[in-house]
């Protein structure tokens, strides 16, 4: 069984979070956790109570592998949602910061 | 707005000219009591008393879906026409709200898609102030009817299909018995022999057209649709009156109503429900629905459709003589006039489509900005109307000619100038994997090498009207299988792959086209399009087009093309 992630979108403004290992929801993919199936299993339950609890919407889990210490998601999909349109890198996750004032 | 018991109305004070639907208080007091509903269920969300499983059906009532980034706001155009003002109203919303650009669709709706649940109710209060909404572009109910962007302008037309279309519009919004159908129901509707609205691949298409005595009818098609199970209209009436317009398409919702599937949503479409109950069977339990239904309760008053089609009066066109237009050979602004510039039907104007489609751009993307400016050049050229195509371009309807150049001008110092409309690179491409949580793989991408490889003027008139339309999923809906040369994102194995499809036609002669052969690499499908047309180049006898060199020539000398080895 492959190493998982676990996303959702934050209910009040849609952005894209990924679960980090102390629980807490995390808007950048190489902060999220890279959870073993049976600790996957446990972080997936956690997080359903913040479905419930109505911080987040749209929870599942997703494969990734780790590199350099990072989780890399297997799918195209999963890259996409870490990094935001491929043909808008100005956009999404992937955009540069806001220049300094 | 509201459905007024099967009858549309029209308020009786509609100006002589509007060009477009204008609401009336009833109208708007709908929309504001719809936006107030809809801010009360977004505070109960947010605050917890709703669950998402309670919301979800609430929030794409009106139009909110959540996608692979964030939410997506997707709002209503009816039938693809706006004037300048809630075009701009639309550049407003995307720049405060999201991030300064929106997507117009193959619905001829536009999507923004980076929204906020918390600011929808006031995108929502900002709508409203233009007398817009994003009400029937999801869920189970009878959408957005769409039409023919020269609708009222081409010359080929018996009338304007937009009176069919607002009546459709009145009919179906909240219809009671229509909001919980098995599955979504689009309507397309035109009137003429040139169909710009593929109507045959709609759940229902409908033609308007007029009998020897010159009296108004329709002819309806039932059945098409797109995505996993492609199948094009049939024509189940070659004429219903004009006063029985409601009453024919009320027996076709209710057939669909009753014996449509809900157990499986891929079989839930009428589509699949005339094909599996016959179309003469189908027809039959239709003639008895309407049988039933013709009558007072469901008769089209003409008073109504009269009333009607006063917002739809022509603009106050001045009378001019036909104008032709200066133009060097050569310049961009002559190909501009080959391409984008349509006739219409009142001399000395034309129907000027801009393309949203430059070299190497996104297929239907505008920034607000753009949106600014072509909304002012309706304001001071087009009678302040402006139109949404379904092959995601932008259309100004009413330009005199004598005023095309500053146009022209005023288009391409926005990037808005491309010289593309009709050709092969004048690409449909739905959002695919890099917006759209459906997808399987990107279309973009590919929609924007393939502009850059057939960015060639000459050789884009040389190749002629081919066809590229592409999909990211089975969903189709960047229109794939009607495409001469349709291209189809699979997932492979975990990986992005897509398959070609040749010989689709959007016309009344529709057709789907056939798949080519296996799925390839994303690297390697440019080049195989380029094979496909090349070899349409070289083989083409005069006068021939793509779909007819493909019947001549078999589609096995394609796919060896494409799939020879080297």
């Amino acid at each position: 069984m492959a190493l998982q992630a676990i996303t959702a979108n934050r209910l009040r403004d849609g952005v894209v979070v990924w679960r980090a290992g102390d629980g807490t929801w995390v808007e950048r993919l190489e902060d999220a956790a890279a959870f073993e199936p049976a600790a996957a299993e446990q972080a997936l339950a956690a997080a359903r109570v913040d479905e419930r609890e109505n911080r987040i919407v749209g929870l599942y889990a997703f494969d990734v592998v780790v590199e350099n210490g990072l989780p890399v998601p297997v799918k195209i999909r999963e890259r996409l949602r870490g990094l935001g349109p491929s043909v808008r890198p100005d956009l999404g996750k992937q955009a540069p910061p806001p220049a300094a004032a | 707005m509201t459905h007024h018991a099967t009858q549309p109305t029209a308020p009786a004070n509609a100006p002589a000219h509007a060009g477009i639907y204008r609401y009336d208080a009833v109208d708007r007091q709908f929309i504001t009591e719809r936006v107030a509903q809809f801010r009360d269920q977004v505070q109960r969300r947010l605050s917890g008393v709703l669950s998402e499983e309670e919301f979800r059906p609430l929030r794409l009532m009106n139009g909110l879906y959540l996608q692979l980034h964030a939410y997506m706001l997707r709002i209503a155009i009816p039938y693809g026409t706006l004037t300048g003002q809630q075009l701009r109203a639309l550049a407003d919303i995307g720049r405060r709200f999201d991030k300064g650009y929106g997507h117009f669709t193959t619905r001829q709706n536009l999507q923004f898609n980076w929204i906020r649940l918390e600011d929808t109710p006031d995108i929502l209060d900002a709508l409203g102030a233009v007398d817009m909404h994003a009400i029937q572009t999801s869920g189970n109910c009878i959408r957005n009817v769409t039409t023919d962007q020269f609708a009222g302008v081409a010359a080929d037309a018996v009338a304007d299909p937009r009176v069919y279309a607002e009546i459709l519009r009145q009919w179906s919004t909240l219809h009671p018995e229509f909001t919980f159908l098995p599955r979504k129901f689009k309507i397309a509707i035109i009137a003429g022999d040139h169909d710009r609205a593929v109507i045959r691949a709609h759940d229902v298409g409908v033609k308007v057209k007029t009998n020897a005595a010159g009296a108004i009818g329709f002819e309806v098609y039932v059945g098409g649709g797109l995505g996993r199970s492609p199948f094009l209209g049939q024509k189940t009436r070659d004429w219903v009156d004009e006063q029985d317009l409601i009453a024919y398409l009320e027996a076709v919702l209710r057939v669909y109503n009753r014996l449509g599937r809900r157990d499986n949503i891929y079989k839930a479409r009428i589509k699949i429900l005339l094909h599996q109950t016959g179309l003469a069977k189908f027809t039959e339990m239709v003639e008895e629905e309407f049988a039933s239904l013709r009558g007072p309760r469901y008769h089209l008053d003409p008073e109504i459709v009269a009333e009607i089609r006063r917002h739809f009066a022509p603009p106050p066109y001045d009378a001019l003589a036909e104008t032709v237009v200066d133009a060097a050979p050569g310049t961009a602004f002559a190909r501009w006039l080959e391409t984008n510039v349509a006739a219409h039907r009142q001399p000395g104007y034309a129907a000027v489509t801009v393309s949203l489609k430059p070299a190497g751009g996104i297929p239907g993307d505008a920034t607000s900005d753009q949106m600014d400016v072509v909304a002012d050049l309706a304001d001071r050229f087009s009678f302040g109307e402006v139109r949404v195509t379904h092959a995601q371009n932008l259309v100004l309807p009413h330009v005199r000619r004598a005023d095309l150049a500053e146009v022209f001008a005023a288009l391409d110092a926005a990037g808005l100038g491309a010289a593309n409309v009709g050709t092969i690179a004048d690409i449909i491409a739905c959002p695919g994997l890099d917006y759209c949580s459906l997808a399987n793989a990107r279309s973009i991408p590919l929609a924007q090498e393939l502009s850059r490889r057939f960015a060639d003027p000459e050789r884009q008139k040389a190749i002629g009207d081919v066809s590229i339309k592409m999909s990211g999923c089975i969903n189709a809906c960047g229109h794939h299988h009607v495409a001469n040369i349709g291209v189809l994102g699979v997932d492979k194995h975990g990986k992005e792959a897509y398959q070609l499809t040749l010989g689709g036609d959007p016309t009344l002669n529709a057709a789907i086209g056939d798949l080519l052969g296996p799925a390839m690499a994303e690297e390697e499908v440019a080049d195989a399009v380029e094979k496909v047309v090349d070899l349409y180049l070289a083989r083409r006898e005069p006068g021939e087009r793509f779909n007819d060199t493909l019947a001549r020539l078999g589609r096995a000398a394609f796919k060896e093309t494409v799939y020879a080895a080297g």
